[in-house]
């Protein structure tokens, strides 16, 4: 299966400018996606992995300010584009399903007029016919059930309304879905359906996803690729199983080792004092550019 | 990682804000006026027939006299603290009965909760004026003090419900949990940890508990039903009744407008800087 | 009264919350719940369930901070919710707790010294203010932090991470006899939450303190606990060794719960994605029956009708599921 590159990113450097002091929130980071390939963007509380995601999706404001870089699609620099150059993009092929089910859904909207919303938002052109068709097809694929269009997004779970937005956001067969954080607040059980259907969906329309998230036990199911940031850095990337084999960067391995196994017995005393030394050393270490340390696998070592 | 603790900040932000300092200083003047201006001129000046009635502004008179041959400036300056004092005592009774009664109906619940909730819930929705007129016509209103109670009587209402809601939710914050399983009884709960947490709005309320008994003093006044003592509401009220408006007489009706104005002003200026304060968006500023 | 066995012991407890609204409907938040902790083993008793299984309004009833709607909370064979003075106190001395949000569990108006100084205080514990002051450093210090760095400071001037590791350090200066932690980890980073439960773990071994774990995390449960209880809207669906139970499953709940457990593995992925449970528990409010009955892949005629009892399934493990008809049902609850 050949791959091409579909979103190239270079050199991102995204800080916040507040009033006593500036937040470098993403500094300088650079990374491809494939097409066709799960993507996952990995890093704890701080680490700038949500601002890289609100950034490529041009949704960073004052007192954040994209410093530098370029980021492209489909030969264009979308940081340069107008803004309704970039609105037609943005969902057409660009996809975003936001952190916590409440984000991209109208509170006072029906779920059927939120997809009526998008289509006339973006084409305008279908007969009412073809698109309840089209939302009909799309809600069998996240398993969801017709009687659901007529509800609000509160008298739904969480994981159904996030199931509503992996609808709406394949609406338009985008070649690029952004999925932050989707099962965050999601118990296991859902959190294993949703994510379920994502990857289904993302099969079928054949198009690219980054998941970014937290928990390296779900990036390890479902990921091609993972990049790891810490404190704004991409510390290392690569195919994950070449990851989980060998993680190279000392906060890879810090994070592969923090989740706890459900299978067997560990000596937890043990794990904490390796976790506390490994927290000290990445405190006080500078962090290097990324090499390539082997065929595919770059760390910041 | 700051190293300020929250008070500090708090001040800090209360001296960068300029309506806080005009409200402030509008006050001041006012108090200052009213405290010490028996310092500098006299009073007995503001006793009926102490001078000729009705002249105009003059050296000797510089706000003029009134229909009593009463001086302006000495009444004035001997009605202003009595209207503040009547505000300080509504408010501070309203505020003190609203958080007694707020606090016990949100931390002990139950029964008296409801009552108290429902009583504030319908008190809310009766126009205070009204309420007023009836409970000063009923009894005869002889001082300031009683008046100030009088008063009190619509000023509870309104912090007995925010007070409520505050601790209704501050009972429910995790903190309020480690005090019970620390051992404490309810009372240090409600003085020891939520209290410290509500100082801010009871400020705020304050002001406006003030404002509020003011408001309704001078509207009591106006219509006659006032102390006998002199106060600014009572100067408008007998300039009404000696109809100083069609008569030209300005400097009687005018003067003690202008200073309820800046009270007022400056009340709120106060209360609205102290709400901002309040507002827990501030809460992480370290 | 025979003296009993029992620290602590949940009976049959119950609790029905009416909606405000609507006349007609209430929830049953904990349905018949019955467990106990022995005085004489200091054990980790996890209690596990996902929002809306009720472990939260559990924590509370144990604590003291919600009447149950029927059963009761035996402490030391006492009823918490009757007893008073000298009986009371020692519940409260003896029964301790770490919140999930460190950051709420702090009076912000206090340093956080306050969270020590009031319980030492209202408990004797310390002869006088320098011996209070040792007391406090050498907790702080059992949770590995440095008391200059800590003392003094206001709530919001430290990390999650420390904030909750000081209400452990309180847990260690009152030597409880239970420590309830309620989510205690959940709110903090993946790659420091093995210093909390190492903690825990240290509390149990070298001071005795039984826990009540409750979370939503199977694997840490798995790691720190001997015994656990799966919940499933109120009811008690499982119970048992927590190595059996999560190794092991036998109710269809628990079974769905572990599968969908993600391994940090690449070449571990989740099985069979025929398994993948899309229907969501429903709103019936069901009087009678089991609750997972809409759920469930082996649903029978029996499970509408009736409510499970709990079957014996190991020998350190009990499922209330209708399949197991044939074993005998558990009469002792005790742990």
């Amino acid at each position: 299966m050949n791959q091409i590159s579909l979103l190239s990113v270079d050199g991102v450097r995204i800080s916040y400018y507040l009033p006593n002091r500036t937040i470098r929130a993403v500094n300088g980071v650079s990374f491809e996606i494939m097409s066709n390939e799960v993507f996952g963007l990995v890093g704890e509380s701080g680490s700038g992995k949500s601002t890289l995601s609100m950034g490529i999706l041009r949704l960073i404001s004052p007192p954040g300010k994209v410093d530098t870089g370029t980021i492209y699609y489909k030969d264009q620099n979308i940081l340069l584009l107008g803004d309704e150059e970039f609105r037609q993009l943005r969902w057409k092929d660009l996809a975003y399903i936001p952190q916590g089910s409440m984000g991209a859904l109208n509170p006072v909207m029906k779920v059927r007029d939120q997809f009526y919303d998008v289509e006339w938002d973006h084409n305008g052109s279908k007969s009412r016919k073809e698109i309840d068709e089209r939302i009909m097809d799309l809600l069998t694929k996240v398993h969801l059930a017709a009687n659901i269009l007529d509800k609000y997004p509160h008298e739904l779970s969480g994981g159904m309304k996030q199931r509503v937005c992996i609808a709406l956001s394949m609406y338009l067969e985008p070649k690029i879905i952004i999925a932050d954080e989707p099962t965050s607040a999601l118990d296991v059980i859902t959190q294993r359906a949703v994510i379920a259907t994502l990857l289904e969906a993302r099969q079928r329309l054949k198009a690219s996803m980054i998941l970014i998230g937290h928990d390296m036990a779900i990036q390890a199911q479902v990921a091609d690729r993972i990049a790891i940031m810490y404190n704004g850095y991409i510390v290392e990337i690569g195919k994950t199983k070449d990851i989980f084999n060998d993680p190279l960067h000392l906060y890879s391995q810090h994070l592969i080792s923090s989740v706890p196994s459900i299978q067997h017995k560990q000596n937890i005393h043990e794990i904490a004092l390796a976790g506390l030394k490994r927290s000290t050393s990445l405190r006080q270490t500078d962090i290097p550019k990324l090499t390539e340390v082997k065929p595919g696998h770059f760390a910041a070592i | 990682m700051s190293s300020t603790p929250r008070i500090e900040s708090k001040f800090n932000m209360l001296t960068r804000t300029p309506s806080l300092w005009l409200g402030l200083i509008l006050l001041t003047v006012v108090i200052l006026t009213a405290v010490f201006g028996g310092l500098f001129y006299d009073l007995d000046l503001q006793k009926a027939f102490s001078s000729s009635p009705n002249l105009p502004p003059s050296q000797a008179h510089p706000l003029g006299t009134q229909a009593e041959g009463r001086d302006m400036m000495a009444l004035l300056i001997v009605a202003t603290p009595a209207t503040l004092l009547i505000g300080l005592i509504g408010g501070s009774v309203g505020v003190l009965i609203g958080t007694i009664l707020g606090m016990s109906s949100a931390y002990f619940g139950g029964t008296f909760d409801t009552l108290i909730r429902n009583l504030v819930d319908v008190g809310l929705t009766i126009p205070p004026l009204a309420l007023l007129i009836m409970i000063a016509a009923s009894f005869n209103v002889v001082e300031i003090g009683m008046m100030g109670l009088v008063v009190a009587l619509t000023s509870w209402m309104y912090p007995t419900r925010v007070i409520r809601s505050q601790v209704l939710s501050l009972r429910e914050r995790t903190f309020t949990h480690i005090a019970r399983l620390s051992g404490v009884s309810h009372l240090y709960i409600i003085f020891v940890e939520l209290m410290p947490n509500l100082f801010s709005i009871l400020a705020a309320l304050f002001v406006n508990a003030v404002s509020v008994a003011i408001l309704a003093s001078i509207g009591l006044e106006v219509l006659g039903l006032g102390s006998q003592t002199q106060t600014l509401g009572r100067v408008i009220y007998y300039s009404i009744y000696y109809a100083a408006m069609w008569r030209g007489l300005w400097w009687w009706w005018l003067p003690p407008i202008l200073i309820l104005i800046a009270i007022f002003m400056g009340m709120f200026l106060l209360s609205t800087t102290l709400d901002e304060i309040t507002n827990p968006r501030w809460k992480r500023a370290g | 009264m025979t003296p009993n066995n029992q620290l602590i012991e949940v009976r049959n407890l119950t609790r029905v919350f009416k909606s405000s609204g609507n006349r007609h409907s209430q929830n049953t938040a904990v349905d018949d719940a019955s467990f106990s902790l022995r005085q004489d083993q200091s054990i980790t008793l996890t209690i596990a369930g996902e929002s809306g299984s009720g472990k939260s309004t559990l924590c509370m009833m144990m604590l003291g901070f919600l009447k149950p709607t029927s059963g009761n909370v035996l402490y030391k064979g006492n009823d918490i919710y009757e007893i008073k003075g000298v009986n009371f106190s020692n519940y409260r001395r003896e029964v301790q707790a770490v919140f999930q949000d460190p950051f709420q569990a702090f009076n912000p108006f206090y340093k956080i010294d306050h969270v020590f100084t009031v319980p030492m205080h209202r408990f004797n514990i310390a002869r006088n203010k320098l011996d209070a002051r040792r007391l406090i450093e050498e907790a702080l210090e059992k949770v590995l932090l440095d008391p200059s760095n800590i003392l003094g400071k206001y709530p919001h001037q430290l990390s999650g991470g420390q904030l909750q590791r000081i209400m452990l350090a309180r847990a260690f200066l009152l030597k409880p006899k239970i420590l309830v932690a309620d989510e205690a980890v959940s709110m903090i980073d993946a790659s420091l939450r093995a210093i909390i439960l190492d903690l825990m773990v240290d509390l149990k071994t070298e001071y005795g303190v039984s826990q009540l774990y409750i979370t939503h995390d199977l694997s840490t449960a798995l790691q720190i606990s001997e015994k656990i209880l799966i919940l499933y809207r109120g009811s008690i669906v499982e119970r048992g060794s927590t190595k059996d139970v999560i190794q092991n499953p036998q109710h269809p709940y628990t079974k769905l719960l572990i599968s969908s457990i993600p391994l940090p593995d690449p070449d571990k992925k989740w099985k069979n994605e025929a398994g993948v449970d899309f229907k969501e528990s429903s709103d019936i409010s069901d009087k009678s029956g089991c609750k997972f009955y809409n759920r469930c892949p082996f649903a029978m005629d029996v499970c509408i009708s009736s409510h499970p009892p709990t079957y014996q399934v190991g020998i350190d493990q009990g499922a209330a599921c209708f399949l197991y008809d044939d074993n005998e049902i558990i009469s002792d609850i005790s742990i």
